[in-house]
């Protein structure tokens, strides 16, 4: 390294170093942004990242916009979603009980059950950000307690149901 | 006839009553200073910091101080009884020392010596000696790394940091505190800070160093040594050490002061009122410094120190004696 580039890096580290005081010098002047919990609360949860869950369509809020195709499944990172399907009978059976199975299957195109293990979600948002048909996105519960992680596996077609019939 | 042992003009007793005062003096500023440093943390961080407490969390300091006293003081096994013990309290001890030079006020200097500078720079020295006792005698890794750390970087800044306060001491002529603040006037343009804002720059980088506040805090660096030489200290073992680093930011800042802002010298209305304002401005700049940047790796530490400030402050010492002597 040659004397002017010594040089200049330690005019640039001095400066960073007041860049850096000006930063928190300025963050020492806002409004803080922590609420006190218990006695206050946000209202604005729009931006909060919480388990995910299905949009509705828009004719039918109760049913969801999901056409089963796994492509939220396949995105996940720590398989914390599982999508069941009515696998198609074979020719001949026709009237045995129906069998689920994993999305996607031949000519289903909505779900038979959506459930997110949120015990194991990294709240990432692959599964959102994959989905072709906008089918999921982040809820807003910030105040999510169980004494059991078997708790967290949410049935999010339920959810669906119970949201459209408060509704 | 030497004056009575009760009155006032006596030595020890001005000795004893300045140190019961400084004692006092350290207290009160370790707790006013602890919600400080926590308020200012989470003002920086937008939260309220302590508030639960007390109004606004002011009784908080307290509330820490009488847990700390009441844990139990532990020594690991294999550790030396002696040197373990020892460390805390000559972690705390000199610093006291270092107050009786400083002038608060034209009439409260604890002790006028025409050496104060050098005393107070000599047991300052000594707070190293208690961070090798108490790593050394820990008996534990990261204790004993915490000691070779704290070492090597006391060592790095005491050079630059010597010859900064040379360059006022020389500038001014003495080395009592006294008389350089004295020297001074109560504008700012009249300070040794902004006439040799060089000295005044290197000397406020090495006291924070000196002191091993963020970003210097190495000895302690609690995400690599868990938390370096007191790793092992509980209760007021620790708490000494505490105590014994607010102490000493107060006296880095008490000495910055006098020597490069002029002390109790104000505008208008110059006593102790100025001199604390001065000392506060300092110290609350240092725990501003200490949320804002990262923790420095060791050897950029001491790259700093003999690559940059060591050969600056050399330069502006032979700056001052050039202009001193041409000035006669």
């Amino acid at each position: 390294m040659s004397v002017s580039e010594l040089f200049e890096e330690a005019r640039t580290g001095l400066k960073s170093l007041f860049v850096g005081l000006g930063i928190t010098g300025k963050a020492f002047c806002q409004p803080q942004v922590t609420v006190i919990y218990p006695k206050e609360e946000v209202d604005n949860l729009s931006t909060f990242r919480g388990h995910v869950e299905l949009v509705g369509k828009e004719d039918d809020p109760s049913v969801p916009r999901c056409v089963a195709c796994g492509a939220c499944v396949k995105a996940c990172p720590s398989d914390c979603l599982t999508i069941l399907c009515p696998v198609p009978a074979k020719e001949g059976q026709e009237d045995a009980p129906v069998v689920m199975g994993p999305a996607p299957q031949k000519g289903s195109k909505t779900p038979g059950a959506v459930i997110v293990d949120f015990s194991l979600c990294s709240l990432c948002g692959q599964c959102a950000k994959t989905c072709p048909v906008d089918s999921l996105r982040f809820s807003d519960n910030p105040y999510m307690v169980a004494l059991d992680r078997k708790e967290f596996r949410i049935d999010l077609m339920a959810r669906l149901k119970r949201q459209a019939e408060e509704e | 006839m030497s004056p009575d042992l009760l009155s006032f003009d006596h030595p020890l007793t001005r000795l004893v009553v300045g140190l019961l005062c400084v004692f006092a003096f350290v207290g009160l500023n370790g707790l006013v200073l602890v919600w400080v440093e926590r308020k200012v943390a989470g003002h920086v961080q937008l939260r309220p910091g302590p508030l639960h407490v007390g109004p606004y969390g002011l009784l908080q300091p307290i509330v820490d101080a009488v847990k700390l006293v009441g844990k139990q003081l532990a020594m690991p096994a294999g550790a030396d009884k002696y040197l373990y013990w020892a460390a805390p309290l000559l972690a705390f001890a000199p610093v006291t020392v270092c107050f009786l030079p400083l002038p608060f006020d034209p009439d409260l200097a604890p002790m006028r010596l025409n050496i104060g500078l050098v005393l107070i720079l000599a047991f300052s020295g000594l707070g190293v000696l208690s961070l090798i006792l108490a790593g050394w005698g820990s008996n534990n890794k990261w204790g004993l790394l915490g000691a070779a750390r704290a070492v090597a970087q006391s060592v790095a800044y005491e050079v630059p940091l010597l010859l900064a306060v040379m360059s006022v001491a020389i500038t001014a002529g003495s080395l009592d505190l006294y008389e350089i603040t004295g020297k001074q006037g109560g504008w700012p343009w009249q300070w040794y800070g902004v006439q040799n804002p060089l000295a005044f720059f290197i000397f406020l980088v090495c006291a924070v160093a000196e002191t091993n506040r963020a970003p210097f805090d190495l000895p302690e660096a609690e995400s690599e040594l868990t938390a370096g030489f007191h790793t092992e200290y509980s209760g007021m073992g620790f708490g000494l050490f505490f105590l014994a680093e607010y102490a000493n930011m107060i006296v880095v800042s008490g000495v910055a002061a006098a020597l490069f802002l002029g002390g109790w010298q104000g505008p208008f209305m110059s006593g102790i009122l100025w001199f604390l304002v001065k000392v506060y401005a300092i110290l609350l700049l240092m725990i501003w410094m200490r949320w804002t940047y990262p923790r420095v790796r060791f050897d950029q530490l001491l790259n700093l120190s003999w690559k940059w400030l060591t050969p600056l402050a050399i330069i502006d010492l032979a700056l001052v004696v050039i202009i001193k002597g041409i000035g006669g």
